[in-house]
């Protein structure tokens, strides 16, 4: 993220932004292999001075003038001011951060992606935006990892207050459902991430895996619908077909969605063991 | 390009399976209990004579390797399971199996809840079932009910909290989750209490230890980092670490680092938490491995190639039972190979007593005796010859490598395939 793009071979000359066919990837990444990306042991061990380095200058920059000798591991262990609040989960070539980023410019944001080359993508995208519009889009960032796996690894409990699930890949066969980023286990995980309040917000134009996503939001006891008319009246609502890549793929196809977006709740007295 | 290593539930890559030789002490000694290939061994100390199990639940004994045994916290019941998808529960007074259950997967880990009213066990998908004991067993008590999961990922360890509101599950993926159990787990255990998150590689071992004025308990967890770590986990916050190499002194000699994180195979600790055993691996250049056993801050060499493969203690900590051995050795006459020992004197008297160090028992000397060891062991005489010890040595170390660090062996291809990946060259 530190290098400075001047003249990147794989941008647009006039917009400085990256091309997208320089970052092709394979169309899908199996998310049950082990993966060889750096993982954070805890969420307390993320470095925002990498993601955000206009919120969090590093020592190095602050320290400049005074020649004190910098503790590599200061800024890492340091309890972090402004916390990560929005995840993107699978965020694909992160259209929707975009979108995101000057609706809620104060907010922090991170889109979480498995493929290399995509997640490069978007990299360099936020990159060239925060270069032509100083200033702006200092609150979004990308990373790779399987989200699948190391959630817990990048949020404490109830960190998050929003989560994006856009275009999920649908594993069609009944056997790969385990592989489905939407699961009743998952969901658990998920639901410990999210604050009381916090919304999952899932939409696809796969009608199949849109009933599984509702179903398995409807039987978790942590998760409630939100009424059709708190939707209309949410501005991100409307961002979920129209901001990212797959949904305007899906959009100039006309193609329908399904769309499911839900609340964590507080356990009832019932449900725990208390 | 990416590797499959746990696609089909973590069997992928296996050769033979060698399974760690397990030991349990019944919480007041009144039993011990061996777990060696398929075969389950108990010998009855308070009756001081063999165990005859009996299986009532219409089944037949185990029939693959066992992966995981445990006593309930009130030692009125007993658990075995693994490979052969049976879990099986056991009353030990009678130690007439009453129930087994079938697990659509290998199963991985076991507990007992301390109430004795469930048992919960996770299978090789990372999946954690619960199974209701309570008297009547309908058509749907029999089945296991599935509480949560670790996303593919092996569960390693499973444990209840003292006072029964958290269970605990660790992972080869350096994680440790604690979930609330919930009043009615059939229908799944949703709320996660916290993670415990800080250990750098696979998490072995755990066990609880609580004190009256913290009766629900810290957790204690060793991993393939060479480290135990202590928790809090009503907040997933770690109280303290303990470098197991340096705290054992292997750490003086200025050898290169990498040699001397021994992994924590092991671990157990007295519920009050004033005795704590840990078992280590120590690799030195010929992979070769000495043992060592580190209790509360003393360290008992063995002495000789004995590297524990699973330790026990009951709850007023007098003798450390430990166990080493496999199934299936390639290199040896008898394929199963079990050598058990004990150490007493660890829980210093007063500080007057004399007394002082945890002394290594002979085998005549250790409760039971030599009728507790043929039964165990399955002979008296067994193996002395160093050559044997060092052959299982290798064996057993093969077994927990399968077992908990199979990802290692990927290290070297990961590199490879690194350097000759394309995006890459792109970069500059
Ligand atoms: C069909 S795309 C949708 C992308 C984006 N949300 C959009 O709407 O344009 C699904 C994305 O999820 C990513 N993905 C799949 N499994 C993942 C995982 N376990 N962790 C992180 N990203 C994952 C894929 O690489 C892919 O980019």
């Amino acid at each position: 993220m530190s290098e400075k793009k001047k003249g990147n071979p794989k941008s647009n000359k006039s917009t400085g932004l990256p091309r997208k066919r320089f970052y092709r990837a394979r169309a899908h990444s199996n998310p049950l292999s082990d993966s060889h990306f750096p993982v954070p042991i805890a969420p307390s061990q993320v470095d925002y001075s990498l993601h955000y380095p206009h919120f969090f200058p590093s020592d190095e920059t602050c320290n400049e003038n005074c020649n004190s000798t910098i503790n590599p591991e200061a800024s890492i262990l340091k309890p972090h001011s402004k916390k990560i609040q929005f995840a993107d989960i699978g965020c694909g070539f992160g259209g929707l951060l975009i979108s995101l980023s000057t609706l809620f410019p104060e907010t922090l944001m991170i889109g979480m992606e498995i493929r290399d080359k995509v997640t490069e993508y978007v990299k360099e995208r936020i990159l060239a935006l925060r270069e032509a519009n100083p200033g702006q889009y200092q609150n979004v960032s990308v990373v790779r990892t399987n989200s699948m796996k190391y959630i817990p690894n990048f949020f404490e409990k109830a960190q998050l207050s929003k989560m994006f699930f856009l275009f999920p890949d649908p594993h069609f066969k009944e056997k790969n459902h385990r592989r489905r980023v939407i699961s009743p286990h998952l969901l658990d995980e998920y639901a410990y991430t999210l604050e009381v309040g916090g919304i999952i917000y899932t939409i696809t134009d796969v009608e199949e895996l849109g009933e599984w996503m509702k179903d398995c939001l409807e039987g978790h006891p942590l998760f409630e619908a939100i009424p059709e008319k708190e939707l209309d009246s949410d501005p991100v609502v409307k961002l979920l077909s129209s901001a990212t890549e797959e949904g305007q793929k899906v959009a100039r196809n006309g193609g329908q969605t399904y769309l499911a977006v839900y609340r964590r709740i507080a356990i009832s007295g019932t449900e725990n063991g208390e | 390009m990416e590797e499959t290593l746990i696609e089909e539930g973590g069997d992928v890559n296996r050769e033979i399976e060698v399974a760690p030789a397990l030991i349990s002490v019944h919480p007041l000694e009144k039993s011990v209990a061996v777990a060696i290939g398929s075969q389950l061994r108990v010998y009855d100390l308070q009756g001081d004579c063999n165990v005859n199990l009996v299986d009532d639940s219409g089944g037949n004994l185990h029939s693959g390797s066992i992966r995981a045994i445990c006593y309930g916290s009130k030692g009125r019941l007993f658990s075995s399971a693994g490979d052969d998808k049976l879990v099986k529960i056991w009353s030990t007074d009678s130690w007439h199996c009453t129930r087994t259950v079938c697990s659509e997967k290998r199963v991985s880990a076991v507990a007992i809840s301390p109430d004795g009213l469930f048992v919960s066990y996770a299978d090789k998908f990372g999946v954690v079932w619960v199974v209701a004991l309570d008297g009547t067993s309908s058509e749907a008590n029999d089945k296991a009910a599935p509480l949560f999961a670790h996303y593919c990922s092996i569960i390693t360890s499973l444990e209840f909290a003292p006072d029964g509101r958290f269970i605990v599950s660790a992972d080869r993926d350096f994680k440790i989750r604690v979930t609330v159990f919930p009043n009615k787990p059939i229908s799944g255990a949703h709320e996660i209490q916290s993670f415990c998150l800080g250990h750098t590689e696979f998490v072995s071992c755990m066990a609880f230890v609580s004190t009256p004025e913290y009766p629900q308990g810290f957790l204690l967890s060793g991993s393939g980092d060479s480290t135990v770590r202590l928790w809090d986990v009503t907040s997933g916050s770690l109280l303290d670490t303990c470098e197991v190499a340096a705290e054992a002194g292997l750490l003086e000699s200025n050898e290169k680092e990498d040699m001397f994180s021994p992994a924590v195979t092991d671990i157990c600790a007295s519920p009050d938490g004033s005795v704590v055993a840990v078992a280590i691996q120590r690799q030195v250049p010929q992979h070769f491995l000495l043992p060592l056993c580190v209790i509360t801050n003393k360290v008992v060499s063995m002495g000789e190639i004995f590297i524990p493969t699973s330790l026990g203690l009951s709850s007023s900590p007098e003798h450390l039972w430990m166990i080493t051995g496999a199934s299936n050795l390639p290199a040896l006459d008898d394929p199963s190979f079990a050598r058990v020992r004990v150490i007493s004197g660890l829980l210093k008297e007063s500080p007057d007593s004399g007394q002082d160090d945890p002394i290594l028992l002979e085998d005549s000397k250790i409760p039971g005796g030599e009728r507790l060891l043929e039964k165990l062991q399955g002979s008296v005489s067994i193996v002395k010859e160093e050559q044997t010890l060092a052959a299982a040595a290798e064996a057993v170390k093969t077994a927990m490598c399968n077992l908990l660090i199979k990802r290692q062996y990927s290290s070297e291809k990961r590199e490879l395939r690194k350097r000759s990946r394309n995006d890459r060259k792109q970069k500059q």
